[in-house]
């Protein structure tokens, strides 16, 4: 019997509610006390297709989704073809017998468990949708994993109203005598809770805890327009606008969102934008006019693959070049690669922060497999990291001695910030070559001088985040190899790590958070005492060892890079980089 | 009280001599002066061209922002402080080109500030190409055998839009003109005039004289600016006689209207530390 080790995977049509089932699940393992991830794999389309979501649960902590399946709820055919390869000797398959027949010789294997539920007859005989087999199915797996039947109902409770809940508590517990009328507990896999059950702890997307680490920084102006996978940022602080007195608005473009937040970090409001890189395309010049009038929004790259459209719903991590070099003209900027929902929420604070302070504007990059991932975390400390605006001038400080010069030279090239409608003090910035006081200008030395001067800002950033976690570093100090990357594969490599170790090989990791200004002094003294380096990134061209050939004159070993749209799976990492040790 | 001497700037004008932009920099201090707001109360925006420099040339908050993006630009200022008037400048390429959608949304968004929009028929910056407003067979540079599509009508567009104020001033009119901005910049909502305004230079088709010889005023017809259907009939007048003048106006709820949870915030003097988001965290526990 293997206890509190679980690999489910929930597949079917696009609009079967896969995903809302596989969060029940996952949220009811949360509450018992496992660690959980969730990943959400879906198609293009709204109806039809093929989607699954996927949900592991354990006792020590993961970061990532399994290799394998254990139990499959499968609610169409296509389902059980698409992963039959991928399950484990012994899994178990929950489907319904009188909605399509599935047979050991179709499936190729004969140590597949096979559990027929009537699903679609029950949901029907409570008179509930046809959706409410999803709840049913959810409630065979718990019989099947004689998993505690009243944490599913206080989930399900928690998620609907009132009646909606009743109607599916009652599905549930259908499911689950059905199964263990008829199968008993004849399934190897067992979920208990465990010690930690009760205590409070998140289970989120990567855009979640964006949207929470902004409402934290106190954004107060969310402009932005629908493109994959951002927009569940937009449907995140949309319904918390009145709750958190923030203007959230759906633009007609993705020029007018990043030109809005613009305006609105001019008038002395935080703001953020989140797009993909089709949007982040369109906002590029807008970006350089960011950089030119030192205003400060907080921008989320979430990647996909490309170019142009790409695969709109799957992962990559193409854009980092894109990311750092976007817009005509030089400007500093910062650029933060969050790996994991905790690094979502604490760096995007960081970001609003850096980006007042520098006056500069500050992109979060991200991708769908850290976007719309679910993982597991402590409730996050909301008074870790409190608000830093920077130098701000504010009606009680201005004390009108001279004239107010909003892009005043000064020794580290921070001009004092003026929030517009300030008595006595104008305030004027341009998107053209300007003076301290904003006005237009064509003066070579003036241009020399302002150019010089935002990049004083730079050496000043790159000095402050000599106190932050730029880089972080994982597993024994001597090892045989150490793995370099950013961003979400940071999951799936603390996976593999895992499974190498097991073995009793020595891998280490590098994990490097902030893109630019690149931590080079850090990430050297790691490189130099690493025996072996093997970048490892959702990339074809492996944009992470260019910067680290162009910032260090050093060259990595290995590579191990994919480009599919999916990220990497821990077996197969780990595979991969067996073959490099 | 705000005097025309408040509102000068060290910078030299660099308009060409008996450009229509004077006209309308006079016009708008002079209506700036009227409503008698306080220098720091307003921020002027503008994009890129000959009219985008007008940043330059009043001495009150400034943004100074990129081509066709005056309207989000100032909408985003707007929106994050509602205290302050904000009037955008725009150019007819900058504007009906390259900001042509954002004006069309600006227009239902009704977001409570003004649109000013230059409008010479030419690109003047760019040494007078074509633009959307130029009229047929208009012969530039770009167009050496004249343009060959029908022009743009603003006008009409607004007002299909639901725009909720619509006008036409000629910048040959410095005082009529002076009032109309002044009405736009009192009008709560989303305000747009088109301005006339010759270029010297590059147009040699829609000059001083052009103009003077077509506009009319609506007010002197007794034009009633709340009949829809009559603005639109007026919209499509052109050839021999042109209005200018208040097509249409009537108040609608602007944007902020409806943000009703920030009416009484002051957003800029946000963000206090500590913001309790224990509430937003529930559901993913
Ligand atoms: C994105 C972009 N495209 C092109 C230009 C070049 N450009 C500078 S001014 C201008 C247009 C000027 O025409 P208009 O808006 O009519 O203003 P005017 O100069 O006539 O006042 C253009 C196209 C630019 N600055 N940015
Ligand atoms: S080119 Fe035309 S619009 Fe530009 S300043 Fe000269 S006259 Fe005015």
């Amino acid at each position: 019997m293997i206890v509190n080790k679980v690999s489910l995977l929930v597949g079917g049509e696009a609009g079967a509610g896969i995903s809302r089932s596989g969060l029940l699940f996952a949220k009811s393992c949360l509450r018992g006390g496992l660690c959980v991830f969730g990943a959400n794999d879906y198609q293009s389309l709204i109806r039809g297709g093929h989607n699954f979501y996927t949900v592991r649960a354990c006792e020590e902590e993961i970061y990532s989704q399994a290799d394998k399946t254990d139990l499959l709820i499968a609610l169409n055919k296509e389902t059980v073809f698409f992963h039959k390869d991928e399950l484990i000797s012994g899994a178990g398959i929950i489907y319904d017998q009188e909605e399509f027949s599935i047979t050991q010789e179709e499936l190729e294997r004969n140590d597949i468990n096979l559990y027929h539920v009537p699903l679609r007859k029950i949901a029907k005989e409570l008179e509930g949708p046809q959706i409410m087999e999803n709840t049913v199915a959810l409630g065979a797996a718990n019989a099947l994993l004689d998993y505690d039947t009243t944490i599913l109902n206080e989930v399900l409770q928690d998620t609907f109203n009132q009646k909606v809940a009743q109607q599916n508590i009652e599905a549930a517990k259908r499911g689950y005598d059905y199964v263990k009328e008829n199968y008993g507990n004849s399934f190897g896999y067992k979920l208990e809770k465990t010690e930690s059950a009760g205590k409070k702890r998140l289970f989120l997307t990567g855009n979640e805890a964006i949207g929470l680490g902004a409402l934290n920084a106190g954004c107060k102006f969310y402009a932005a327009y629908p493109m994959t996978p951002a927009t569940t940022i937009l449907h995140f602080l949309a319904p918390l606008d009145r709750e958190y007195k923030i203007v959230v608005m759906q633009t007609e473009s993705e020029i007018a969102a990043m030109n809005m937040v613009a305006g609105a970090s001019y008038a002395g409001v935080r703001s953020m934008t989140a797009t993909s890189g089709g949007g982040f395309s369109l906002m590029v010049e807008a970006l350089g006019m960011v950089g030119m009038t030192e205003t400060s929004p907080v921008i989320v790259l979430a990647q996909r693959p490309g170019p142009s459209t790409g695969l709109p719903t799957y992962t990559a991590q193409g854009d980092l070049r894109f990311a750092i070099h976007a817009s005509q003209g030089e400007f500093p900027r910062a650029i933060i690669a969050p790996g994991d929902v905790e690094e979502c929420f604490y760096n995007t604070l960081d970001a609003f922060n850096l980006a007042e302070k520098f006056q500069i504007p500050a992109i979060i990059i991200s991708d769908k497999y850290l976007s719309e991932s679910n993982g597991t975390t402590e409730i996050f400390n909301q008074n870790k990291i409190g608000i830093d605006r920077g130098q701000l001038i504010t009606d009680d400080t201005y004390t009108q001695e001279e004239e107010y010069m909003r892009h005043k030279l000064t020794e580290n090239g921070i001009s004092i910030r003026a929030i517009p409608g300030i008595k006595g003090a104008i305030v004027r910035t341009n998107a053209d070559e300007h003076n301290e006081l904003g006005y237009t200008t064509e003066d070579p030395v003036l241009t020399t001088k302002m150019n010089d001067k935002r990049f004083k800002k730079l050496e000043g950033l790159t000095k402050e985040l000599e106190n932050y976690e730029t880089v972080k570093f994982y597993g024994p100090e001597n090892s045989d190899i150490t793995i370099v990357s950013w961003g979400s594969t940071k999951g799936p490599i603390r996976e593999a790590m895992k499974i190498l170790s097991n073995e009793g090989k020595n891998v280490n990791f590098l994990q490097i958070l902030y893109l630019s200004p690149f931590p080079i002094n850090k990430i050297k003294n790691y490189i130099k005492s690493a025996k072996k380096t093997v970048i490892v990134e959702n990339n074809k061209t492996s944009q992470l060892s260019s910067l680290i050939q162009e910032h260090l004159l050093m060259t990595v070993d290995h590579k191990i890079l994919k480009y599919d749209g999916r990220p990497f799976n821990p077996e197969e990492l780990a595979q991969r980089i067996r073959e490099v040790l | 009280m705000v005097s025309l001497n408040d509102l000068k700037t060290p910078k030299t004008n660099t308009w060409c001599p008996g450009c229509g932009n004077f006209g309308i920099l006079m016009a708008f201090k002079k209506a700036f002066i009227e409503t008698g707001i306080e220098r720091e109360d307003a921020v002027m925006v503008s994009g890129i061209g000959c009219h985008g420099k007008i940043v330059n040339y009043v001495n009150i908050n400034g943004f100074h922002g990129i081509h066709g993006r005056v309207l989000p630009t100032a909408q985003g200022i707007k929106l994050a402080n509602p205290n302050l008037t904000v009037i955008g400048f725009a150019g007819d390429s900058d504007q009906y080109n390259e900001g042509w959608g954002h004006f069309a949304h600006a227009l239902r968004t009704n977001v409570n500030m003004t649109l000013i929009v230059h409008n010479n028929m030419v690109l003047g910056l760019t040494t007078g190409q074509a633009t959307p407003t130029s009229q047929q067979g208009f012969k530039s540079k770009s167009t050496p055998f004249g343009v060959i599509p029908p022009m743009l009508n603003p006008i009409a567009h607004a007002l299909v839009s639901n725009g909720t104020f619509v006008a036409r001033g000629f910048s040959g009119d410095m005082f009529h003109l002076k009032s109309l901005i002044v009405e736009a910049i009192k009008h709560r909502g989303f305000a747009f005039i088109d301005v006339f305004q010759p270029c010297v230079t590059f147009n040699y088709l829609n000059t001083y004289d052009w103009f003077n010889q077509r506009v009319y005023k609506l007010e002197d017809e007794n034009h009633d600016v709340t009949d829809h259907k009559k603005a639109i009939e007026k919209a499509l007048e052109w050839d021999d006689r042109i209005p200018i003048g208040i097509f249409y106006k009537k108040e609608r709820p602007i944007y902020s209207d409806s943000l009703s949870h920030v009416k009484n915030e002051k957003l800029t003097k946000l963000p206090k530390q500590n913001i309790d988001i224990t509430s937003a965290m529930k559901e993913m526990m």
